[in-house]
């Protein structure tokens, strides 16, 4: 277990990557996801048939291959996803403004799978606003977004906080693939450098990139029963 | 770089047909000309032994373009093949009589001692450690790290072009080359990309993700070559790999016939030939044949 301590400062480093990774990841997961559920239960079909294909294609597509229509699509179609070289937020993330765009691919592919899923959490919780919640609404003269900004997406919110904190710890777990996409230093790319080229033993190793994980996944599915239960109490 | 050439075998074995041609019928009329009869070797060697059965086994990669690749015509060619055919005729064995089986890099070591092959010319890189287990006749050729950029790159010149911070690298996950690489490096993560196979690499450059893929020259020469006129290495090899050729540990006979005949193939210019049918193809930096290590 020496190679823990040895190697302190890579799994340090790679954690922290991973973190930025995968905030940066839910951030656009949960935008995006709650405009595709926006579109899915608009009164415009065109929309709805817009968000129906994209939770359908995106849910059924293993995320090996949207990360690979992210790392090397889009450079095929000539972006380099430099519209993600948000000023402000590069100098906190600092991977996000550089050259290499593959710490951005690796946003994008994250993002856009998870966003499906998303979706489908919010469009839950939205079916679990009762209908006379939006019933009553229309009744009072809002309009269809005013309906949804002040009456159902608080609501739904709430009860989708628990499927969707599911969804954003899978997504935590399925960040492990962006060290074969191109991220240098992430977790899983830490790990891969140590076994092969440093002939550090796997398991110790395996071990440790086990542990950066849970320490992200494991609070944050504590802060989740948290939020659940002090609804189920504001609820009774 | 053992992890290296493990990890792209499978990348490199889906390579360039084009290459498959090299090097096979150049030397059809040297082989038999000098007559099996005619060679005299000390009884009880090695030598005679391969020359009384007119056969000689040779280990060989098969996924190797420009040293040892078996294409669909069944035939592995190379420059490690052609070395071997040189080394048969010296023999007294014609080219026809020598039977290759496929070697890849794990089990190299394993093919030599169980007596499966006589010798072994597989990109083969000479190490103290393999020399407790075999003993290697050679070099014959030195590999190394090298770098390949875009064909109309011409900002690339060495690792040292690196050093700026401006340019970006490709290499594969926990490989050498990687590690190597890192030193010369301004700021690794802006600079370094590293993904599973090479393939990816290259593509990555194709499209301009990166300036720069670094490996084995023997690796990047293939996708020089699959990649007509795309790809180019720039500069020269900043690492040093001595490929031997492999063979039983203890024949010190056998091994000093080999180095002989080696640096007869420098003098002669069949190693020039060998080097510029095969590999040569893609580059035409013929190597002079580096000093035999008579250890």
């Amino acid at each position: 277990m020496s190679v823990l301590v040895e190697h302190f400062d890579v799994f340090v480093g790679g954690f922290w990557l991973t973190f930025q990774l995968c905030v940066l990841a839910a951030i656009g997961a949960l935008i995006l996801g709650t405009i595709v559920a926006v579109m899915r239960i608009s009164p415009v079909p065109p929309l709805r048939w817009i968000g129906t294909a994209y939770v359908t294609v995106f849910r059924n597509c293993p995320l090996t291959i949207v990360f690979f229509f992210a790392a090397f699509g889009l450079p095929a179609l000539g972006s380099n996803a430099d519209f993600l070289r948000i000023p402000g937020l590069s100098s906190i993330f600092s991977r996000l403004g550089i050259d290499l765009p593959y710490f951005r691919f690796a946003i994008i592919a994250l993002s856009v799978y998870t966003a499906a899923f998303v979706c489908e959490a919010i469009r839950s919780g939205i079916n679990a606003v009762p209908p006379g919640q939006a019933e009553a609404a229309r009744a009072i003269g809002l309009t269809f977004s005013q309906n949804l900004r002040l009456v159902v997406l608080p609501q739904a919110w709430k009860s989708a906080i628990v499927p969707l904190g599911s969804v954003i710890i899978a997504m935590i777990k399925n960040s492990a693939l962006a060290g074969f996409f191109g991220l240098t230093g992430d977790l899983s790319n830490s790990a891969q450098n140590l076994t092969s080229a440093g002939g550090e033993p796997i398991i110790p190793v395996f071990i440790g990139i086990g542990i950066g994980y849970l320490i992200m996944t494991v609070p944050f599915g504590l802060f989740l029963d948290r939020v659940e239960r002090r609804r189920a109490v504001a609820a009774r | 770089m053992r992890v290296t050439r493990i990890a792209t075998l499978a990348t490199v074995a889906a390579l360039s047909l084009t290459v498959a041609a090299c090097g096979g019928g150049d030397s059809d009329g040297d082989g038999g000309d000098t007559g099996a009869d005619s060679k005299e070797f000390a009884a009880g060697s090695t030598m005679e032994r391969l020359n009384q059965a007119q056969k000689i086994i040779i280990g060989t990669k098969f996924d190797q373009p420009g040293f040892g690749l078996k294409g669909l015509d069944g035939k592995p060619a190379g420059f490690d093949v052609e070395i071997g055919k040189a080394l048969a005729t010296e023999l007294g064995i014609p080219e026809d009589k020598i039977e290759y089986i496929e070697t890849p890099s794990a089990v190299r070591e394993e093919v030599i001692e169980q007596g499966k092959a006589d010798i072994v010319i597989a990109t083969y890189t000479i190490n103290d450690k393999r020399k407790e287990r075999i003993d290697f006749a050679g070099p014959y050729y030195v590999a190394g790290q090298h770098i390949m950029v875009r064909a109309d790159d011409t900002s690339i010149t060495g690792p040292d072009s690196f050093k700026a911070g401006d340019k970006k690298v490709c290499s594969v996950q926990g490989s050498t080359p990687a590690e190597t690489i890192k030193t010369y490096l301004a700021n690794e993560g802006q600079q370094l990309v590293v993904f599973d196979v090479y393939q990816k690499c290259a593509d990555a450059l194709a499209s301009g993700q990166v300036d720069a893929v670094t490996t084995d020259n023997v690796i990047l020469l293939g996708f020089v070559a699959r990649n007509e006129g795309k790809f180019k290495l720039a500069g020269e090899k900043f690492t040093d790999e001595p490929y031997g050729i492999g063979l039983k540990k203890g024949d010190t006979a056998f091994r000093t016939f080999i180095n002989d005949a080696l640096e007869k193939f420098y003098g002669d210019g069949t190693y020039e030939k060998a080097w510029k049918d095969t590999a040569g193809k893609f580059d035409e930096n013929t190597p002079t044949g580096p000093a035999i290590n008579r250890y």
